[in-house]
């Protein structure tokens, strides 16, 4: 941003203040709108589930409308005067997010108005959804924590559900099947890394090229090999659910978190696992500085290179790993083009998680249960087309880009290849 | 102290003219190497496309199973292979030459054009497949020039599409010298506002264009989906738009099968008016500056927002028109599947053509022929088409990395080769 | 005993500088030693490279008497030397701590950080050399004067014994210097070393034990403070040589072309760099801006041209007001700019020789009417200038990038110097450039100078200014000392304002 930019901050940082302050008020005001009548009314959500053949019994919530779309118009409401007038300061993007997290609740418990909606089922479907999601995230933040800007996700997601079916097809083994895929995501990264690190090309340049590389062969092959001998594309099984004994049994949380795929197993260990890689370890920390400023670790005497393409690497393998899950960890073949931009939106979801694994998992589920929402909500027959929904979550993370939502805390030598003088 | 009459004898400068044209194609600054990269690069490609095709070949495999057995035959059918693929893409591109030949001196004797028009429609398919990659591809180009990367080509494709078909079906009673160039505006003016959101986020907010612009795809995609099953649908079952009137098509050239419309002068046209705009005028010259060197251009008073923005305007109505001119010229409706990943392909190309118009405009016509060729290899040689975007982006590797083409075949770097140049130029 | 660090023909060149010509120094054990110089002395470059980050093309090194080779900072930080650089290398989204430990962690099982331990180290090292820090505090929310401390524990962390300092308290106020120099006497107490690079004279004199003087890559001498005052060290630094004298008319200064007032500038950092500037530069007369880098003098300038926006203050150009002006305005109503860094700010190397030559007329007739540019217009115009200005190159079509920095500079200067221009602002107008070019560009200045035009000159190199200017500004930290005219001015004297020493005059004066 030019210099001007930053003596001018202060004015632009009240500016920013007022204009969330109204955003704020606009959403109570639609509240409002959505109280049209619904008095009497009364949405019910659905907890219990049934799984394996058994029934998880869990009470009904009935939440009566008009009142709480009202309460949340309130609230809402003084949240924005309050913003404008006096500001949260430091607190204003959790005040904004709890805001925003609340509208939807409202419009959810609108969209249900007088009917019912299975609501354990949707939380279910949501976290399954925003698997791949989640680990393209993971994939993009260790990539890009050490420093290496990685688009193409993508691509490595489509090589990782192709190389896992046809091998899991050959040899029978859902398991193998999946190694392959990892590693065939790694092989695709060690291309990125040599390009990034190495030759010093353009990040964005080579992970386009890799897209459309891995689109070109992955298309390739499934139409020379994979048409012709349909074994190829038919692993047998699926990876099954693993239910962990006795926690799969506790009304709505037993469900959502602890009777999936055990890649999602993976990928919650994955997450607790990064965060405190990154933040409690020795060579978190040195990774992280290679990702800040290289310059300053190079005078430490870390080794920039090999940090970085140690981290792209293992941004491959996990890659390999959602691109294994897409395939023979859900549908159980594969199809051209299946990633469908789950490689994008894991780089959206990193983005509005601050590059925290965290975060990035909330964004994900965030936009894993747009994606399931939509499905059954246009079941419910909102009144809103669902492609509007499906738009939503990819204006946020434009919003998020903009800066509106706090600072965004990009590595800051993320992009910009190591020159040793 | 020396003084400045002292000056050495100048070197005998030859009449200072501006390099010629093969001069400045064989030494163009950025892609080491001038044109002999871009060449290499699709050369190497090729090469390895051919041994991608021969070993996805049963017979070929089969073949190699049988070495030891008979290593010759595992050589010739692999040749066998190879060279069907590529002969059937020949044809495919450009037509059977032998047939064009024999079908012209018909035509020229009895008039007859039947069986010539179906011989050179090949050739023909193949320029109208590459004039969405040359407007696509100056979009994108027009971007780089100035350091932005607009990946959103497909989406502005999209919307351009979108905003075509919308006058070109629903308003009625326009003459064709109105009703065409008015639908084509408006698929300019749709797709330069989609692509001006994600440039002024960046010029005001440095938020990345990258990210912005493929989210924007995105909702371009959504976007399409709703319209095209609600409120632009055509009666019927599916979704399609209703069809465009004639008056707002693009008239071919010859008659059918032929398929090569009038779009394919606007598009070239179009790429001298693309040049014209960055060689020849202020705003190219300030597209340019904020490209090489932002801080530069700030000292010499441009504003680099504001020129930030409208470049990724214009280069988005580009792609856009992309759209709009293959709708006009050949679907007449915007359908869901529009594109085949033009948008994508359009980066490729602005690489491949060092975001020049001509070098633009000759890998557009070479992506063109491919595809087109690439049809026919499907059919005849059942090779997949898809081994084209294989060879795009082993094309964009090798031109990001020209040391893997320099090494391949030990060429000089133009580093190497400026620093004799300038050994030369102080020691004279 | 033999002293701790020896260094003995240590010589270094770069392409077309030879920053290190035969160095030989001692540091004795338990010593301060200050390098003294002006910039571009050669100073940094010897540092880095008993830092490990430059290997030297001939010379030893000896640590304790043993021969070593250095190759890269591991091997300095092996051997007890610790550098703490110019321009901080601290993370800034990082902890003291973290900064501190990075490279040199302790960990418990797994790689785990013990952040307790470090804790406790950091906190024994702060107490033994009183360097108060707060471990857990992001380096980012952190004063210069305390980050600076961070960078000192770094150093002392690693157990070094020979600490060097470059540039210590360039960015430092006067009452951080204080401090610091409180620790460097606490470090030595304890028994370290200090190597500490400055220009700034009352430094040196208040805490070195020993002083060596470094000028164009040479030693010039060593010497003690007892032995020595800031006169005499002005004038080892400075030199005797023979000063590049142009010949020149004395002033006939008119009009008042350029007023500035009471202008307050911030810097990146928020910090005031400009405070309180007031001067005016006449017509036909030049203003040269002494003072070290780095004391506002990129900041004012970025104000008179337009782009830096600043706080308070006015600027007029021959009467009109442009204190709020873009760039292209304060231009187009006569005011010309040779940047400070030729190739990032002045020309787009990429760009053929021609159009960096009009790089900010583009626009104008007769190069362009409306949107269309008229190449013919604009090559011959080039070729023009290139005949004019004498710049060397086969060819006006080739990139920027193929000419000498010389002729970068005279693109440059022939780029503003073709149109009739009231004021020129010059800032470092022969940086880096041979002698040939230097006195080309300086008479070019001068000419202009005849010619009506109003000259502000804005250099660290004393006798470019001393040379050039009728009259002489000295800037120190954002002010503008005094202003003297040139015949009553001496090299002392002008290094003396240079380092904030005021006479006794100008103290009542100020």
């Amino acid at each position: 941003m030019s210099e001007t930019a930053l003596i001018n901050a202060d004015g632009r940082k009240s500016r920013r203040s007022l204009y969330i302050g109204i955003f704020l008020l606009v959403e109570a005001v639609a509240m409002f709108f959505l109280l049209k009548g619904t008095t009497g009314m009364v949405s019910t959500f659905v907890l219990s589930s049934r799984r394996a053949g058994v029934d998880i019994a869990a009470p009904d919530l009935v939440i009566p409308t008009w009142p709480a779309i009202f309460s949340t118009g309130i609230l809402i409401g003084l949240a924005g005067i309050w913003q404008s007038v006096r500001g949260f300061k430091k607190r204003t993007t959790a005040v904004l997010i709890a805001m925003v997290s609340l509208g939807l609740i409202a419009f959810l418990i609108w969209a249900v108005r007088d009917k019912s909606l299975n609501l354990t089922g949707m939380l279910v479907s949501s976290v399954i959804s925003a698997t791949p999601i989640a680990l393209a995230a993971l994939c993009g933040i260790y990539s890009e924590r050490s420093g290496v800007v990685n688009i193409g996700i993508e691509g490595m997601l489509l090589m990782g559900a192709f190389v896992s079916v046809v091998i899991a097809s050959v040899t029978h083994n859902v398991y193998i099947g999946f190694l392959a895929g990892v590693l065939s995501g790694v092989v695709l990264a060690a291309l990125h890394a040599v390009l990034s690190i190495r030759y010093r090309v353009n990040q964005i340049v080579s992970g386009t090229g890799i897209i459309i590389l891995s689109l070109g062969l992955t298309s390739y092959f499934y139409r020379a090999f994979l048409i012709p001998n349909p074994r190829l594309n038919s692993p047998g099984t699926v990876l099954p659910s693993l239910p962990i004994p006795l926690l799969w049994r506790i009304p709505v949380l037993g469900p959502i978190f602890f009777n999936q795929s055990p890649v999602i197993y993976v990928l919650f260990l994955l997450i607790i696992f990064t965060q405190f890689f990154y933040n409690y370890t020795k060579w978190g920390l040195r990774i992280r500085s290679v990702g800040e400023n290289p310059k300053a670790a190079d005078t430490l005497g870390i080794n920039v290179f090999s940090l970085r393409y140690i981290s792209v690497l293992i941004s491959g393998a996990i890659a390999g790993l959602a691109g294994a899950y897409m395939s023979i960890g859900s549908i159980g073949f594969f199809n051209e083009g299946m990633s469908a931009g789950k490689g994008f939106l894991g780089l959206a979801a990193m983005i509005f998680g601050n590059w925290n694994p965290g975060g990035a998992f909330l964004g994900s589920l965030i936009f894993g249960f747009f994606d399931s929402w939509q499905d059954k909500l246009s079941i419910l027959q909102v009144g809103i087309p669902s492609e509007f929904l499906q738009m939503a979550p990819y204006i946020a993370t434009m919003i998020i880009l903009a800066g509106f939502i706090g600072r965004s805390r990009m590595p800051a030598a993320d992009g910009t290849p190591y020159k040793k003088e | 102290m020396s003084k400045a009459s002292d000056k050495p004898s100048k070197p005998k400068i030859q009449e200072d003219r501006p390099r010629s044209f093969w001069q400045r194609l064989f030494v163009r600054k950025g892609v080491s190497g001038g044109i002999i990269l871009p060449i290499l690069a699709v050369f190497t490609a090729l090469v390895i496309g051919a041994f991608i095709i021969a070993f996805s070949n049963m017979d070929t495999l089969a073949a190699w199973g049988n070495f030891f057995h008979s290593p010759l035959v595992a050589f010739s059918t692999t040749w066998a292979t190879i060279r069907d693929a590529y002969s059937a893409m020949f044809i495919g591109a450009f037509g059977n030459p032998a047939e064009i030949n024999k079908q012209l001196g018909i035509w020229l004797k009895t008039g007859e054009n039947k069986a010539l028009l179906a011989a050179i429609r090949p050739f023909g398919e193949s320029l109208v497949l590459s004039v969405p990659y040359i407007l696509a591809g100056l979009g994108v180009a027009i971007g780089f020039q100035c350091n932005l990367f607009n990946i959103g080509a497909e989406g502005q494709l999209y919307i351009g599409g979108l905003a075509t078909a919308l006058i070109g079906y629903s308003v009625h009673g326009l003459p064709w010298y109105i009703h065409a160039p008015l639908a084509i505006l408006a698929g300019a003016i749709a797709a330069g506002i989609w692509g001006f959101i994600p440039g002024i986020l960046k010029a005001r907010f440095g938020a990345h264009e990258v990210i912005n612009t493929i989210m924007m795809n995105y909702i371009a995609f959504r976007l399409t989906d709703y319209l095209l099953s609600g409120p632009m649908k055509s009666k019927g079952g599916i979704p399609v738009t209703p069809d465009v009137l004639p008056t707002a098509y693009l008239a071919t050239l010859f008659p059918s099968p032929v398929r090569l419309h009038w779009g394919f002068f606007i598009a070239l046209g179009l790429a001298v008016v693309v040049y014209w705009l960055l060689y020849k005028t202020t705003f190219g010259m300030e597209i340019r500056m904020v490209g090489a060197n932002p801080k530069a251009a700030k000292y010499a008073g441009i504003s680099v927002s504001k020129t930030m923005a409208l470049t990724m305007a214009i280069s988005a109505s580009l792609c856009g028109l992309a759209g709009s001119i293959h709708l006009l010229g050949v679907d007449h409706r915007m359908v869901r599947a529009f594109s085949p990943g033009y948008g994508f392909d359009a980066i490729a190309l602005a690489l491949l053509g060092n975001s020049h118009p001509l070098g633009v405009v000759v890998a557009s016509l070479l992506f063109g022929f491919l595809r087109g060729g690439a049809a026919r290899m499907q059919s005849v040689a059942g090779t997949p088409v898809e081994i084209i975007r294989i060879i795009q982006g082993m094309v964009i590797v090798f031109i990001a990395a020209p040391e893997i083409i320099r090494g391949l075949y030990h060429l000089r770097s133009s580093r190497q080769q400026k620093k004799i140049a300038q050994t030369n130029i102080s020691e004279s | 005993m033999p002293p701790i660090l020896e260094l003995r023909g240590i010589t270094k060149t770069f392409p077309g500088v030879l920053a290190n010509d035969h160095i030989d120094l001692t540091l004795n054990e338990g010593e301060i030693l200050a390098i003294l110089g002006e910039n571009g002395a050669g100073k940094t470059t010897l540092m880095n490279i008993l830092y490990g980050l430059y290997s030297p093309d001939a010379g030893e090194i000896f640590i304790h008497g043993s021969k070593v080779n250095i190759h890269n900072p591991h091997d300095a930080i092996h051997l007890g030397i610790g550098m703490v650089h110019q321009h901080f290398m601290l993370i800034p989204v990082f902890t003291v701590a973290e900064n501190v430990m990075l490279g040199v962690e302790s960990t418990r099982a797994w790689g785990v950080l013990d952040r307790r331990t470090v804790s406790k180290r950091i906190g024994e090292i702060s107490a033994r050399f009183g360097l108060k820090v707060e471990p857990e505090v992001l380096v980012e929310d952190l004063s210069v004067g305390i980050q600076q401390r961070v960078e000192i524990i770094k150093v002392l962390y690693r157990e070094a014994d020979l600490l060097i300092f470059d540039e210590p308290t360039a960015v430092l106020t006067p009452q951080e210097a204080e401090e610091f120099f409180r620790v460097v006497h606490s470090l030595v107490e304890q028994g370290k070393s200090v190597i500490f690079i400055t220009h700034k004279l009352k430094e040196v004199l208040e805490i070195a034990d020993r002083i060596t003087v470094f000028r164009n890559g040479r030693v010039v001498g060593t010497t003690t403070p007892s032995e020595s005052t800031e006169a005499s060290l002005a004038n080892m630094m400075v030199g005797r040589e023979v000063i590049l004298t142009v010949e020149k008319k004395p002033a006939k200064p008119g009009e008042i072309v350029l007023d500035v007032a009471d202008l307050h500038v911030t810097d990146d950092r928020h910090l005031m760099a400009v405070s309180g500037v007031s001067f005016q530069v006449r017509a036909g007369e030049i203003l040269g801006v002494a003072g070290v880098q780095g004391n506002g003098q990129k900041e004012l300038v970025e104000a008179l041209t337009g782009l830096r926006s600043f706080s308070s203050g006015k600027v007029n150009l021959l009467g009109k007001d442009i204190s709020r002006a873009s760039p292209r305005t304060i231009r187009e109503a006569g005011s010309a700019h040779v940047p400070e860094d030729r190739q990032s700010d002045g020309l787009v190397l990429s760009f053929p020789i021609k159009d960096n030559l009009v790089l900010n007329t583009y626009y104008e007739v007769p190069f362009a009417h409306g949107l269309n540019l008229n190449g013919g217009e604009i090559e011959n115009a080039a070729k023009e200038r290139v005949n004019e200005f004498d710049i060397r190159t086969p060819s006006i079509f080739l990139p920027a990038s193929t000419l000498s920095g010389g002729n970068q500079q005279k693109v440059i200067v022939a780029r503003e110097f073709s149109r009739p221009i009231k004021l020129l602002i010059a800032a470092q107008p022969t940086r880096g450039l041979d002698v040939g070019s230097i006195e080309y560009i300086h008479n070019q200045i001068v000419k202009k100078r005849d010619d009506g035009c109003a000259v502000l000159l804005v250099s660290p190199e004393l006798d470019e200014i001393m040379s050039l200017s009728d009259r002489i500004a000295v800037m120190f930290t954002g002010k503008i000392l005094d202003i003297i005219p040139t015949e009553k001015a001496t090299k002392e004297g002008l290094g003396l304002l240079m380092a904030g020493v005021l006479s006794e005059s100008q103290a009542e004066a100020a």
